[in-house]
C-alpha cells in the first residue's frame, strides 16, 4: 500500500508538471485527467475510497469535460498554440517559479521539523457510511449552504453565459425601411 | 493503511499546490489560469483528506466534499465569464481584460 502511494504521488506530480508546461490546451487537459486519477489513487491508499470515487466522477469527469466543451466552443486554432508558446518565455516564468520554490522549501522544512502527533491506534479507513452519517448529522447546515452555493452557481453561469440578443420591437423594425423609403422619395 | 506518514501526504499536497500557484502566475491564457486554480483546490482537498485519514475521522472527507462543490460552482461561473470575455474581446489574454466597462 505504501509503494502504491509513492508511485501515485510521483505520477500526480509529473502529470501536474506536464499540465503547467503544455502549450496546447487539450494536451494539458489530458494530463490534468491523469493527475486527478493519480490523486484518486492517493485517496484510495489513504483509506478514503468514497472520496476517490468522487474525485474520478466530479473532477476527472464533470469539471474537465466542462472545460473541454468550452474550449470546443471557442474554436481555437494553431495560432493560439503559437501565441501560448510566445507568451511562455523562460525569462517570464523563471522569477515566479524560483520564488515559489523558495516558499516550497520553507514548507518542506517546517513539515520536516514539525513533530506530528501520533495517529490513533485504530486503522485510518473511513468508509462512506461514516462520512454520510457525519454529513447529514453535525454538518447538515453546511450541506444546505453548499446547495445554495450550487444554486447561485447555476444562476450565475446562466446569467453570464447568455448571449444578449438584440430584440427590436416590430413597430421599430417596420419604421426603419419606411424612413429609408421616404428618404429615397 | 496508517503506514503512510502524514508528512509525506502533506508534502504531496504542498508540491501540487505550488505547481498550481506557479502556473497561475506564469500563464497569460485565462483558461490555463482556471485549470491552475483547479489544481490548487485539488491540492487543498488532498491536504484535508490526509489529515482526516491521519485522525481516522470523517471530517476531512466532508471538507473535501465541500471543496468539490465549491470547485464545481467556481468552474461553471468562471467558464461563463471566459465565454463572455472571448465574445467581447476576441482573445483569451487576461491582460486584455484590465478595464471594467461593463
Amino acid at each position: 500500500m505504501e509503494l502504491t502511494f509513492y508511485i501515485a504521488a510521483a505520477v500526480a506530480v509529473l502529470a501536474t508538471i506536464m499540465v503547467i508546461t503544455r502549450y496546447n490546451m487539450i494536451h494539458a487537459l489530458l494530463y490534468l485527467v491523469v493527475s486527478f486519477l493519480a490523486v484518486a489513487v492517493v485517496f484510495l491508499t489513504m483509506g478514503a475510497p468514497f472520496m476517490a470515487a468522487l474525485e474520478v466522477i466530479v473532477y476527472a469527469g464533470a469539471i474537465v469535460v466542462l472545460i473541454i466543451f468550452v474550449i470546443m466552443m471557442l474554436s481555437l486554432t494553431r495560432e493560439d498554440v503559437e501565441q501560448e508558446k510566445a507568451w511562455l518565455q523562460p525569462k517570464l516564468w523563471m522569477g515566479p517559479a524560483l520564488l515559489s520554490f523558495v516558499l516550497l522549501a520553507e514548507l518542506v522544512y517546517l513539515l520536516v521539523i514539525a513533530e506530528m502527533p501520533a495517529a490513533p491506534a485504530a486503522g485510518s479507513y473511513v468508509d462512506a457510511k461514516a462520512v454520510g452519517l457525519a454529513l447529514y448529522g453535525p454538518y447538515v447546515l453546511s450541506v444546505q449552504l453548499s446547495g445554495i452555493l450550487l444554486m447561485a452557481g447555476i444562476v450565475g453561469a446562466y446569467h453570464l453565459g447568455r448571449q444578449k440578443k438584440k430584440v427590436i420591437h416590430r413597430f421599430l423594425q417596420e419604421k426603419e425601411p419606411q424612413k429609408e423609403r421616404s428618404a429615397a422619395i | 493503511m496508517s503506514a503512510i506518514p502524514m508528512e509525506t501526504g502533506l508534502l504531496l499536497a504542498g508540491v501540487l499546490f505550488m505547481l498550481g500557484l506557479i502556473s497561475v502566475m506564469i500563464r497569460r491564457n485565462i483558461i490555463f489560469m482556471l485549470i491552475s486554480v483547479e489544481i490548487m483546490l485539488n491540492a487543498a482537498g488532498l491536504a484535508f483528506i490526509v489529515a482526516g485519514s491521519h485522525w481516522a475521522q470523517p471530517d476531512g472527507q466532508i471538507m473535501f466534499i465541500f471543496i468539490l462543490t465549491m470547485a464545481a460552482a467556481e468552474v461553471s461561473v468562471g467558464l461563463a465569464l471566459i465565454l463572455q470575455i472571448h465574445h467581447q474581446l476576441k482573445t483569451l489574454n487576461s491582460d486584455a481584460a484590465n478595464f471594467m466597462k461593463g
